[in-house]
């Protein structure tokens, strides 16, 4: 950087905020001291509790007090302590000096206001402007954001815009009035990786051409590595580590940094292996159980899912959403197909449609058994060759239940055990998937994110059954819980043979655990081949595409130029009595496959 | 919002040093609710033991219950509350009239509540066409006049206290049904709900495990918000000359036949109208009071 050496634009000191708890207040930032320098991005780096989000919330004074506080410290912004200011002259400050923006674009628009009343009123808010002075400034910005017809998006509502459109409106938004620090907290993390690559390109380019001073807060090492110039590791409250980028990756310090870096999964670290390999790890599986019986324990041939959307006085058909359109595949015994796209492209509704869970046409076979037409009575022998975990651990499992009585659940309603023997059984899960039997007569809140996927893995274990359907089961979590939650999958189908049907949107993570992938765009499989084909020699511009947006966890390996992409994922909504042009897969050698006619 | 990022809640799983007081140990400790119950308490206790406790027949009309140009006497030393139109003392009217309005009270909701659980239930979980049904008759019953209905009710049927509190019920149920629908109908999308149908879980067995035990707050709370209003209703019907027939007292009668005597004699629309106010203030502070102690959004921050 060619500045002076300047004095920094945002001074914190000695940090600490407390929220209240019944047992007292529990200090949840603790002695949080940094320097942000003009120009610079500082990532704020930990997992869920570790206490960035307040940090974020407590720097733009924004606690939902009286829940929580900030109880000491300073935050000196342009001379003045954020910290002690009136709440009169903290509102001017924030949006024209600091701004920030939120993980959920959705959220944090307001639904019923256009794109345009939303971005003129924060101009209006700060300057001294007319209303068509601030309409003209708030275009000029989406063209900054690079949002394509910016008079029309300014007529718009939220819902009509997309995720990733969302997100570059908020950060309009937020850097409409020039501010000198901008807060983004998790700003990708709800969005697609291609879309994901975008909006950090976007941020560290207008970052270059306004000089904000950036704070990201993130849980993900890979952004990091990406947009950081320092790193702050955080841990329940306090600042673990705190140096370069570069440092921070090559030569940590700290333990915790060691293991929370070693917990990422990398893409393009299994490059030259054959099998998967074990989570947070660099051992290759256990190679016991060779793929010899070629006979798929799961067959599907031609799967298609469409939802009517009703419309008009009749209620007749008038559009379809073609979730998924003629899928071919099978998952052999001890093996794991990965299934991964981006939201909306099928991948989900497949899953389902495996568990009967949508009504779907074609052709399944679940361990020599076709599913098509079964009522809930006639699919229920086959439920227990095949089951599910869902994405989240906490809606998925019923608030007001123990957990014991959850996870017993399936074999009382299989009948396969009855009294002690489901306690015994049940017990012997909880011991298997690592939680301890005492806890069986607790409810879910009490458990964590990652005790309670162990949970529904323990509840899907339950009727030994040959599949699973794992529908981003891990994405929930955070990277080392992640890494011991996927260890054991991969435990368990060493030991069992399960297979799995891993569907997610997390390239890394797919690399390593799954033995075949399968890549979904807009409901059609477009490659699938064995991992190493898909992720060393992909074909379908898709598929390149996928992998070279997800953001890799090394500085060294930064990319300078995010390959911006121009429209739209087109919609999978067709109206009725048309459809996509079904893609044809030609196999290129060796079992991979790959749509070469779209 | 990043607010819900923010800490996880601790888990409660730490050495609770004393176990959450229950739901009645939470009643006790709001003040409002606390004298809530404690009125409620007295009027069912004096209700109950009305027959021991009256100091006259609530029909017989004392000799000397009536000044000597025959109007109603206000209260004194012999009848506390005074006397009606008729010369009988209004305390024994009025603690006679409570089991009346306590019956109907308790009895029309119940039937209110059960009808609408039952409908709203049907309709929100099973659906299709059969719920259509009965939710579009929901509505018309709701868009109808909930007194021209009750007035239509009483006057194909000879008033009497059952068909009193029948006509009540008919009139009460259609809220209950639309709240438990919409409730039903959130639940059975819950993402629990299809990982039951995933274990190979029956329509019965995820109703009656896993969609029943998270209405039953609603119903709870409904069971006794409801006292309040039935209460009211059973008054407005008995004043319109539709409800509990005379000489059987209730509160609302008793204002109904006492209303001309209003500027003369005060006391015998006051008192009975404090009553209907107080118990029905009673009902809707409990009430309140459960649904907040109740509500899942409150689990696991006591």
């Amino acid at each position: 950087m060619s500045q002076m050496p300047a004095t920094p634009v945002l001074s914190v000191r000695d940090l600490r905020t407390q929220v209240a708890t019944p047992s007292g207040p529990r200090t949840v930032v603790d002695g949080l001291s940094f320097d942000l320098m003009p120009g610079e991005t500082l990532c704020i780096a930990g997992e869920s509790g570790s206490g960035k989000s307040m940090t974020a919330l407590s720097l733009m004074r924004l606690l939902p007090e009286p829940m929580a506080r900030v109880a000491s410290g300073s935050a000196i912004f342009g001379g003045r302590d954020l910290m002690a200011l009136p709440e009169e002259e903290m509102r001017k400050i924030r949006g024209d000096g600091i701004a920030m923006i939120f993980q959920e674009p959705m959220t944090s628009l307001n639904p019923v206001l256009t794109v345009g009343k939303q971005l003129t009123e924060a101009i209006l808010a700060h300057r001294d402007v007319g209303a068509g002075e601030a309409r003209k400034t708030a275009a000029e910005m989406l063209r900054k954001v690079r949002i394509s017809d910016p008079e029309r998006r300014l007529r718009q509502y939220p819902h009509e815009l997309s995720g990733g459109m969302r997100q570059r409106v908020m950060i309009a938004m937020a850097l409409v009035c020039g501010p000198k620090v901008l807060i983004a907290d998790e700003p990708t993390t709800a969005l697609d990786v291609t879309v994901q690559a975008q909006i950090l390109g976007l941020i560290r380019d207008l970052q270059r051409d306004f000089g904000t001073s950036v704070i990201l807060i993130t849980h993900d090492m890979g952004v990091v590595a990406e947009m950081a110039n320092r790193v702050m590791v955080m841990r329940e409250g306090r600042v673990i580590e705190n140096g370069p980028v570069a440092e921070i990756f090559h030569a940590p310090r700290q333990d915790y940094t060691r293991e929370l870096l070693a917990a990422v999964p990398r893409l393009g670290a299994m490059t030259g292996r054959e099998g998967p390999m074990r989570a947070g790890t660099v051992e290759p599986v256990a190679a016991g159980r060779t793929l010899t019986n070629p006979a798929p324990l799961v067959e599907v041939s031609d799967l298609t899912v469409r939802f009517d959307i009703k419309g008009g006085l009749l209620q007749r058909t008038v559009q379809r959403v073609h979730a998924v359109e003629g899928i071919n595949f099978a998952i052999r015994p001890a093996e794991t197909l990965a299934l991964v796209g981006e939201s909306g492209c099928g991948k989900s509704t497949t899953g389902r449609a495996l568990m009967n869970l949508v009504p779907w046409q074609g052709d399944i076979r679940i361990a020599g058994r076709n599913t098509a037409g079964l009522t809930s009575q006639t699919m229920k022998p086959v439920r227990r060759d095949i089951q599910m975990i869902f994405q989240d651990p906490f809606a998925s499992l019923d608030p007001r239940k123990t957990v014991g009585s959850l996870v017993g659940e399936p074999l009382a309603i299989h009948e396969l055990a009855s009294g002690r023997e489901i306690r015994e059984k049940v017990a012997w899960l909880f011991e298997r998937v690592g939680l301890s039997p005492e806890q069986m007569s607790r409810h879910p809140h009490e458990f964590s994110g990652g005790q309670r996927q162990r949970i529904c893995i323990a509840r899907a274990l339950s009727l030994s059954p040959k599949v699973i359907v794992a529908d981003e089961s891990v994405s929930a979590l955070d990277v080392s819980v992640q890494a011991r939650v996927l260890d054991l999958l991969q435990e368990l189908q060493d030991e069992l043979g399960i297979s799995y049907l891993f569907i997610s949107h997390d390239m890394a993570v797919v690399e390593q655990i799954s033995h075949r992938v399968a890549v979904m765009y807009l409901g059609q499989i477009v490659e699938i081949g064995t991992r190493a084909q898909v992720f060393e020699d992909p074909r379908h511009p898709y598929t390149k595409r996928l992998i070279s947006a997800v953001p890799i966890a090394d500085p060294s390996r930064r990319r300078e130029h995010f390959k911006q992409l121009e429209g739209e994922v087109p919609s999978p909504l067709w109206p009725a009595g048309s459809g996509p042009e079904r893609v044809r897969l030609t196999d290129i050698g060796d079992g991979h496959a790959v749509a070469l006619n779209a | 919002m990043s607010v819900a990022t923010a800490p996880e809640p601790v888990p409660a799983a730490r050495h609770a040093p004393f176990q959450p007081p229950g739901i009645v140990g939470q009643l006790l400790r709001r003040p409002l609710a606390l004298f809530g119950l404690v009125v409620i308490l007295a009027i069912v206790v004096l209700a109950v033991t009305a027959p021991w406790i009256v100091p006259f027949d609530p029909n017989e009309q004392t000799f000397d219950g009536l000044t000597l140009e025959g109007s109603p006497l206000a209260p004194n030393a012999r009848f506390w509350l005074g006397t009606d139109l008729l010369g009988r003392d209004l305390l024994s009217r009025l603690l006679y009239g409570a089991r009346t309005s306590l019956l109907i009270g308790i009895a029309a909701n119940g039937i209110a509540v059960a009808i609408g659980a039952f409908v709203g239930i049907v309709a929100g979980f099973f659906g299709g066409i059969v719920g259509a049904a009965l939710m579009r008759f929901t509505d018309l019953m709701m868009a109808f006049p909930a007194l021209l209905l009750a007035i239509v009710l009483a006057a194909l049927f000879h008033p009497s206290l059952w068909i009193v509190v029948l006509v009540i019920a008919m009139v009460n149920w259609v809220q209950v049904a639309r709240i438990i629908y919409t409730e039903t109908r959130s639940l059975a999308q819950r993402e629990f709900i299809e990982a039951e149908r995933g274990l190979g879980a029956g329509n019965a067995r995820i109703l009656f495990r896993h969609v029943l035990p998270h209405l039953l707050s609603t119903v709870v709370v409904w069971g006794t918000l409801g006292i309040s209003t039935t209460t009211l209703l059973e008054a407005t019907l008995s004043y319109l000359g539709i409800g509990v027939q005379p000489p059987t007292p209730s509160w609302g009668n008793i204002i109904f036949e006492n209303q001309t005597y209003f500027t003369s004699a005060p006391w015998l629309v006051f008192f009975p109208g404090l009553v209907i106010i107080l118990l029905a203030l009673s009902f809707n502070l409990v009430g309140d009071a459960l649904r907040d102690i109740l509500d899942p959004t409150q689990k696991g921050r006591h």
